[in-house]
């Protein structure tokens, strides 16, 4: 979806082409016809159809809560039909429980890599089946039998090392490795690229080439376009989980796709791109918030930054490089060890979220789950928290007032299903974000920082998110808007804000600054690539989580 | 079938409250097969008396701590001390009755209650500081009080069962008003009490969202340290009183046997009535409903001819139940018999 995307440095032309030889002719290994599934009477799935082929590596396309998830637990056994059928190798299967999907050859590799690190690689391959003599493990003929499968895959892994001296990438491979061991006719990888850079990628597909050359059926999810247009022979797209139509890769463009994919929404995006940073900002008399070398050891060197009436500052920077980091220190989620922050007359340091939203400043977290929606809570409830925290418990929010606050909000923010009492779980992530967009929103903040605020949401929700932005610094809302998408960082910015190796490399009025102007600035003293392509992980440490990493690279 | 499942059946069979009553309903049928004057309320002396009556009373001191038990639960925590704090309520206001110059009288009772409830307040503080300040386990935080406690009261009655012989601190026990057991009364009133303070306030709403997802409730600026203070201060005050009713139906601060076990008696009516050990949601309903499940499951032993002895056996035959019904596993299996109602499989493992 953008130029960024470092996928598309390995494209191979003509190479999606070269697996769809082999179905010719051939009846599909898997056929799902009619697929209805719902959840507590919302339809989930309705009357969908998948063919999977073998030999074939066949894309499974489509926002977030198209119903991908749902078609592959369907397929997987872990949810039951409603409605429909599935047939495996031509006779009607029931899949009770993963067990009997797996029975089928079916195998399935999914986004967290559910391994155990502590194991060797070949025990991790061969848990639960490792080969056996006197009573005990064979471990010769295991990591024998393991060499085999790392050689039929054109690995080499060393199958006695420890699985958890590997990075994530190859933990992922052996993941791979095993699901293929029990014979898998039928392969599913959920989002496997997603914690890869460029180079394992590659990896990764020359496996999927070796196995789909060796007749297995590949289903591959991925939001990267770029990939899935590399490695897929045939695509089924769905949307609102309903069958928009399966096209051969080879047939399809890019731009078809993302139509297929989002439909109109996509106007949204087109019409805000036009609109794009037409105001002006007037930085005159005293700032909102102004940080004067704020900082935490080991997080952040000392930052100075003035935030202004108005004015949405975006800021730009790798994981690592800094910008969440100093996001929560702006809101005392992290308390500084140096520096001050100025608010209006006062001047202080944040020991606790609860100074900066008395100071009317909200915060959304860049992890959702972890750090914002409360699950089993009522949409009104999640809405409503950080106003009735600061109320404290004795004075509740009067029924009236709640019951307007919410359905505004809800109306306002286009959040579905329309309903204050859903509870928050079964939502998907986009209405989940403008819940906690709500949160703050019913605060009336007058600095709001949002932290990849439209990460792993579906392009219509983040059209939604993107425009909110937009009119809110136009009613005098300052906002801070952290983004791994460059684009939308310079779409939505008044002042561009620059991260590295944690510390504030540059800060500059957002006119005409281009992505690749923004990319070079990230890039600095980083070693030339002959792509103009940066190193994106310059200031990776040890202390990157690989799962952030792995969002990182989802929007990158 | 899928109309039958947005019928009211379905609605019924989704109610979290559905099986605690029915098994309290099952427990009511079994007595009355048994003696079927189970259900007989007479009126004698102005006072009701009968079974029914019996179990509410008995009941009171299981529910009130089991509705501390609940807020503790619900904020992902546990008190395991409130046996012992419901012995040093006992203790300390039967010392102070026995102690004072004028033994009978109601002003004593009164001070001698408001001094073992401020002790309370204040052993609640210590768990509430342990956990919420601190950042100990509940469980390692309260059972310090839970095995220190009994010890504190053998103190403060020196190693003595302290007798009292004083009519209105023996009616918080055995009393009556209105016709009505005073237990009972007190019971049904804290019961209404934390209901309206945890609904109408905001208070239930943000001890659910500390107990379901705590960074995420600092990071909307919930006071998490406040809500947790004073969720162990409510249960000490509940086991307080607990503990004055079980002293003043003896008439005797029993440093040693007053509440015990009742902790776990209250931990299992919080989990019968629905509220997870993991915390989150709770329902006080349910656990009223639990606890009068497991008053009537004492009743209805000896009722039906078994040695009361045996009542902790089937207290664990409960247990067993309860775990297989709250597993996933057995959930599953249960549905796939049941394939009728495939809709809440779906739900869990969604």
């Amino acid at each position: 979806m953008t130029q960024m995307d470092l996928g598309s440095q390995s494209t191979a032309p003509g190479s999606a082409a070269a697996g769809t030889a082999a179905t010719s002719g051939e009846p599909p290994v898997v056929e799902m016809s009619g697929i209805t599934i719902a959840f507590g009477g919302v339809p989930a799935l309705s009357d969908v159809d998948l063919r999977l082929f073998p030999g074939e590596v066949h894309a499974l396309m489509g926002e977030n809560g198209a119903g991908k998830s749902t078609m592959i637990k369907a397929l997987t056994g872990v949810y039951p039909l409603d409605a429909g059928t599935i047939v495996v190798h031509g006779k009607q299967a029931t899949f009770p429980s993963p067990a009997e999907s797996q029975a089928a050859g079916i195998s399935t590799v999914y986004q967290e890599v559910n391994l155990c690190t502590n194991l060797t690689v070949a025990e991790n391959m061969m848990l639960g089946r490792e080969p056996r003599r006197f009573g005990g493990i064979h471990t010769k003929a295991m990591n024998r039998r393991a060499q085999e499968t790392m050689d039929r895959l054109g690995l080499t892994i060393d199958p006695a090392s420890q699985l958890g001296e590997h990075p994530i990438a190859v933990q992922q491979l052996v993941a791979i490795a095993r699901a293929v061991d029990v014979d898998a006719r039928v392969l599913i990888l959920d989002e496997p690229t997603s914690s890869l850079d460029a180079g394992e990628v590659a990896k990764l597909f020359e496996v999927m080439r070796t196995l789909r050359d060796q007749g297995v059926a590949i289903v591959f999810v991925s939001h990267f376009l770029d990939q899935v247009f590399e490695i897929s022979d045939r695509m089924t797209v769905l949307r609102n989980g309903k069958l928009v139509g399966e096209v051969l890769t080879r047939e399809t463009t890019q731009l078809e796709l993302v139509q297929m994919m989002i439909g109109r929404e996509l106007e949204v995006l087109e019409r805000l791109d036009r609109e794009a940073s037409g105001s002006e900002v007037a930085e005159t008399g005293k700032p909102l918030l102004k940080a004067i070398g704020l900082s935490r050891k080991g997080s952040l060197e000392a930052v100075d930054l003035d935030v202004y009436e108005g004015e949405v500052i975006g800021v730009a920077g790798l994981l690592g490089s800094g910008r969440t980091e100093l996001a929560r220190l702006l809101f005392g989620a992290d308390t500084a060890d140096a520096g001050e922050l100025e608010v209006g007359s006062r001047t202080s340091r944040f020991r606790n979220p609860r100074n900066a939203i008395d100071r009317r400043i909200g915060f959304s977290s860049e992890n959702r789950r972890s750090e914002g929606v409360i699950e089993d809570l009522s949409v009104a409830d999640n809405m409503l928290l950080a106003l009735q925290a600061s109320r404290g418990w004795l004075r509740p929010i009067p029924p009236a007032t709640r019951n307007r606050l919410v359905a505004e909000y809800i109306k306002a923010l286009d959040i579905r299903p329309a309903d204050p009492q859903a509870i928050m779980r079964n939502l998907s992530g986009g209405n989940q974000q403008k819940v906690l967009l709500a949160r703050w929103l019913i605060t009336e903040p007058q600095l709001l920082i949002l932290d990849e605020p439209t990460r792993g949401i579906d392009i219509g929700a983040k059209a939604q998110i993107q425009q909110l932005v937009a009119d809110l610094s136009r009613d005098g809302m300052a906002v801070v808007f952290i983004s791994a998408e460059l684009e939308e960082v310079l779409r939505l910015s008044d002042r561009l804000v620059v991260m590295r190796d944690r510390r504030k490399i540059d800060e500059r009025p957002n006119d005409d600054v281009t992505v690749s102007d923004v990319l070079e600035i990230i890039a600095g003293e980083a070693r030339p690539d002959a792509d103009g392509a940066p190193d994106r992980r310059p200031g990776r440490g040890p202390d990157a989580p690989a799962q952030r990493d792995a969002e990182e690279t989802t929007h990158a | 079938m899928p109309e039958e499942r947005t019928g009211g059946l379905a609605v019924l069979m989704r109610n979290p409250l559905l099986w605690p009553v029915l098994a309290l309903a099952a427990l009511l049928v079994v007595n009355v097969v048994a003696t079927p004057t189970f259900f007989e309320i007479r009126m004698q002396d102005g006072h009701l008396y009968g079974n029914l009556v019996d179990v509410l009373r008995n009941g009171a001191p299981i529910i009130l701590v089991a509705l501390g038990m609940t807020l503790v639960i619900a904020t992902r925590g546990i008190d395991l001390s409130v046996g012992a704090v419901a012995a040093i309520a006992g203790a300390v206001a039967c010392v102070h009755i026995a102690g004072s110059d004028n033994p009978g009288s109601v002003g004593t009772a009164v001070v001698a209650c408001s001094l073992a409830l401020a002790a309370c307040v204040a052993l609640g503080l210590w768990n509430g500081f342990l956990v919420s300040v601190l950042g100990i386990q509940p469980i390692i935080a309260t059972l310090v009080l839970m095995t220190a406690g009994r010890g504190l009261a053998m103190l403060v009655t020196d190693g003595q069962i302290t007798t009292v012989n004083n009519a209105a601190f023996a009616g918080i026990g055995v009393g009556f008003v209105a016709t009505l057991p005073v237990a009972i009364l007190v019971a049904m009133a804290v019961f209404a009490l934390t209901a309206l303070v945890t609904r109408r306030t905001a208070l239930g709403m943000l001890i659910e969202s500390v107990g379901i997802n705590p960074e995420a409730s600092r990071l909307a600026g919930v006071r998490a340290r406040t809500i947790i203070w004073t969720v162990y201060v409510f249960a000490a005050l509940c086991a307080g009183v607990a503990g004055l009713m079980i002293a003043g139906n003896t008439s005797a601060a029993d440093a040693n046997n007053a509440g015990l076990w009742i902790e776990l008696d209250a931990i299992l009516a919080v989990v019968i009535g629905g509220t997870s050990l993991a915390g989150g949601r709770f329902s006080l309903t349910g656990t009223l409903v639990g606890a009068l499940f497991i008053q009537t499951l004492a009743a209805t032993i000896p009722n039906i001819g078994i040695p009361s002895e045996t009542n902790y056996l089937f207290k664990a035959v409960v247990v067993i139940i309860v775990c297989l019904l709250q597993s996933p596993k057995a959930r599953a299996a249960l549905q796939v018999r049941r394939s009728t109602a495939p809709q809440t499989a779906k739900a869990g493992a969604a």
